[in-house]
C-alpha cells in the first residue's frame, strides 16, 4: 500500500487560453466531482492546489501568477507533472427543471467548465455568465459555447460583452428565467454578491472558495474559513451554510 | 436491563475534561472557531497549533503526505507568533467555556529563554494548560536539535517555563531517543505537571521514485498515524512505570479500542491527531462513543477501573 503519494503524468497537450493562462491535459484519469481539486507538484519547486477542469483525461487550467506557475508554464508536451487527489467537496448536481446558472469570475471559470460538461451530458440547460475585468482576462468562454451552453460575457470595462459585473447580469437572468440552481467560482467579493442573489431570489446556490492550502488533507488547518476547512469541507460550500 | 452510561470524565492537572480525548497539537488548532468545532465534535480538550516567539511561515509544500500506513509531515511550525496567538486563545476560551472543554496552549521556541518568554506571554491569555513542544522533528535546520533529545536540555526548558507561569505545564516528548524514560524523569524533576508522549516518529523520508526526489520539500518529516501506535503505547507504558505525573498518550489512536489500549498502558488522557485525516473532526465523537460502548460492554463505570491494568501482570 503506497497511500496517496503523488503520481507522475505526462502532458499530452497544452492550450493557451489567454496571455496568462494555459490548459494542460495529462495522460492520466481519475473519478471526480466538478469543483474538486488536486495537489499539483513539480519536484524541487512546489505543490499547489488546482481545480479539475476534467477528470478523463485529467485536465488543469493554470494561470501564471508566481514562481510555481511560471515553471509549470515553461513545461512542454511530453514533460511530466505530478498530482494527488481528487480532494474536497465539489458541486452537487441536482437535475431539475429550469436553467442551471453558472457564474465564473476571472480564473473561477475553470471548475465551471467541468461542471457545465456534466450538466450538459445530463441534458440540462446551462446559462454561463463569464466575467472578467477586461477582454484579455476572459477565460474559457468559448468552451462553454462549444458545449451548447448559453454564454453571457461581462467585462468591468465593457471591452467585451456586457459592461458590468457578472453578478449584475445574473440578477437579470434570474428575473427572466426559471433558475434551478446557482453555481459560482471567483473572487470573494463576487461570491458575496452571489450569496445575496441566492438569498434575495430564494435560489439554491453553491460557491467554490479559495483557501490558503498546505496539506490538502484536512489536518493542518491552514485553509480555515470560520469553523470550516476549505480543503475538506469545501472548496464548494452551499450558500446557506454560513 | 438498563445500564448507566460510563463516566468518561477525567482530571488532568486539576483541570476537568469531559472525556479523555485531546486534540493533539499541530492538527486543526489554527483558529478559535476550528477549536470550538472540534470541541463540539466531541473532544475532551483541544490544543492550539504550537506558537513561537515570532511569526513563522513554515516549510514549502509538499508538507503532509499519506504514505500508506499513516502520514508523514514537515509543516514546519507555521504560526502567527505569540502576540497574535494571545488573541486567538482569548476568543477560543470564550467559545469553549460554555462547552466545558479546556484549552491547551502549545508553545515552542529556539532557546530556553525563548520558551520562558512565550510561556509568560501566553499565560496572560489564561489557557487552562500549557504544552511545551520540545520535540518537533522537522525544524532542526532552523531551530536546532530538539530539546527533547537530551535529558539536560529538556529539563532546562521545563524549569524555565515552570518559573515563568503558574499554569500547569505538559511537556511533549520525542520517541526519537534511546531512553525516553530518562527524559521523562528529568522533566518531572524539573517541574512538569504532566507529560505528553509521543510526538511524531523519525524523522522519516519518502522518495518519489519517478523523479528520484524526497517528496516533502523539507526532505524529512515526522511519521504519525496507525503505524506508530505500538511504539507510542510502549513509550507511554514505560513512562508510566517511571513517573508519578499524568501522561497524555498520543500516537496513532483512531478508534475506541486504540484509546482503551492507551489507557491500559497508563495514560490519563489520550491524544488524537492523524485520525482526523480519515475521520474528520467528527472522529472525536466516534472514538468517545466507541470508548463508552466498550466500557459498558465490559462492565466498567469509570476510566480508573482499567487505567494502567497492563502493568498489573
Amino acid at each position: 500500500m503506497s497511500g496517496d503519494l503523488p503520481s507522475a503524468a505526462r502532458i499530452i497537450s497544452i492550450a493557451e487560453e489567454n496571455t496568462r493562462v494555459k490548459t494542460f491535459v495529462l495522460d492520466a484519469e481519475t473519478q471526480a466531482q466538478p469543483g474538486q481539486f488536486a495537489m499539483v507538484w513539480l519536484p524541487g519547486v512546489d505543490e499547489k492546489p488546482f481545480s479539475l477542469v476534467d477528470d478523463h483525461p485529467l485536465t488543469f487550467t493554470i494561470a501564471r501568477v508566481g514562481l510555481f506557475t511560471r515553471q509549470v508554464h515553461a513545461l512542454h508536451v511530453g514533460d511530466r507533472l505530478w498530482w494527488r487527489g481528487p480532494f474536497g467537496r465539489g458541486f452537487e448536481i441536482r437535475e431539475t427543471d429550469g436553467v442551471h446558472l453558472l457564474i465564473g469570475g476571472g480564473y473561477g471559470a475553470a471548475p465551471l467548465v467541468f461542471l457545465a460538461r456534466r450538466l450538459r451530458a445530463a441534458g440540462q440547460r446551462v446559462v454561463a455568465i463569464i466575467g472578467a475585468k477586461t477582454k484579455t482576462e476572459l477565460l474559457l468562454e468559448t468552451r462553454f459555447a462549444a458545449m451548447g451552453c448559453t454564454v453571457i460575457v461581462a467585462t468591468e470595462d465593457g471591452s467585451a460583452g456586457v459592461r458590468g459585473l457578472a453578478t449584475d447580469v445574473a440578477w437579470n437572468v434570474a428575473q427572466q428565467e426559471t433558475v434551478a440552481a446557482v453555481y459560482a467560482c471567483g473572487p470573494e467579493g463576487m461570491l458575496s454578491a452571489v450569496e445575496l442573489l441566492c438569498t434575495g431570489r430564494h435560489l439554491p446556490g453553491q460557491v467554490s472558495r479559495e483557501g490558503y492550502m498546505r496539506c490538502g488533507l484536512g489536518v493542518c488547518g491552514s485553509c480555515h474559513y470560520g469553523p470550516w476547512l476549505v480543503c475538506r469541507d469545501g472548496p464548494v460550500f452551499a450558500t446557506n451554510s454560513e | 436491563m438498563r445500564t448507566t452510561s460510563p463516566d468518561l470524565r477525567v482530571d488532568l492537572c486539576r483541570v476537568r475534561l469531559p472525556n479523555p480525548l485531546v486534540l493533539a497539537s499541530g492538527i486543526l488548532g489554527t483558529s478559535a472557531q476550528l477549536l470550538e468545532r472540534v470541541a463540539r465534535c466531541g473532544a475532551g480538550a483541544v490544543t492550539t497549533k504550537s506558537c513561537g516567539p515570532v511569526p513563522r511561515t513554515g516549510h514549502p509544500n509538499p508538507t503532509v503526505i499519506d504514505w500508506g500506513h499513516g502520514l508523514i509531515n514537515a509543516v514546519g511550525l507555521p504560526n502567527p507568533g505569540v502576540e497574535a496567538e494571545v488573541e486567538i486563545i482569548a476568543v477560543a476560551r470564550e467559545l469553549l467555556a460554555p462547552l466545558g472543554v479546556p484549552l491547551i496552549a502549545s508553545i515552542f521556541a529556539d532557546t530556553v529563554a525563548g520558551f520562558a518568554a512565550v510561556a509568560e506571554r501566553i499565560s496572560a491569555a489564561r489557557p487552562d494548560l500549557i504544552e511545551i513542544n520540545i520535540s518537533c522533528p522537522n525544524v532542526a535546520a532552523e531551530l536546532g536539535r530538539p530539546f527533547a533529545l537530551d535529558a539536560v536540555s529538556a529539563a532546562q526548558v521545563t524549569a524555565a517555563v515552570r518559573a515563568a507561569t503558574e499554569l500547569p505545564i505538559i511537556v511533549k516528548l520525542s520517541p526519537n531517543v534511546t531512553d525516553i524514560v530518562a527524559i521523562a524523569r528529568a522533566v518531572e524533576g524539573a517541574g512538569a505537571d504532566a507529560i505528553a508522549a509521543i510526538n511524531t516518529l523519525g524523522p522519516g523520508m519518502v522518495i518519489d521514485v519517478e523523479s528520484g526526489r524526497p517528496i516533502l520539500a523539507n526532505r524529512v518529516g515526522g511519521v504519525s498515524g496507525p503505524a506508530i501506535r505500538p511504539i507510542a503505547v510502549r513509550c507511554v507504558y514505560d513512562i508510566c512505570t517511571a513517573v508519578n505525573v499524568p501522561v497524555v498518550g498520543i500516537g496513532g489512536v483512531s478508534c475506541g479500542r486504540d484509546a482503551v489500549e492507551m489507557l491500559m498502558a497508563g495514560a490519563t488522557a489520550v491524544g488524537v491527531g492523524s485520525a482526523v485525516y480519515r475521520g474528520g473532526p467528527e472522529v472525536f465523537g466516534r472514538i468517545r462513543d466507541e470508548l463508552a460502548e466498550w466500557m459498558s460492554a465490559h462492565g466498567y463505570t469509570s476510566l480508573s477501573d482499567f487505567r494502567g491494568i497492563a502493568h498489573e501482570r
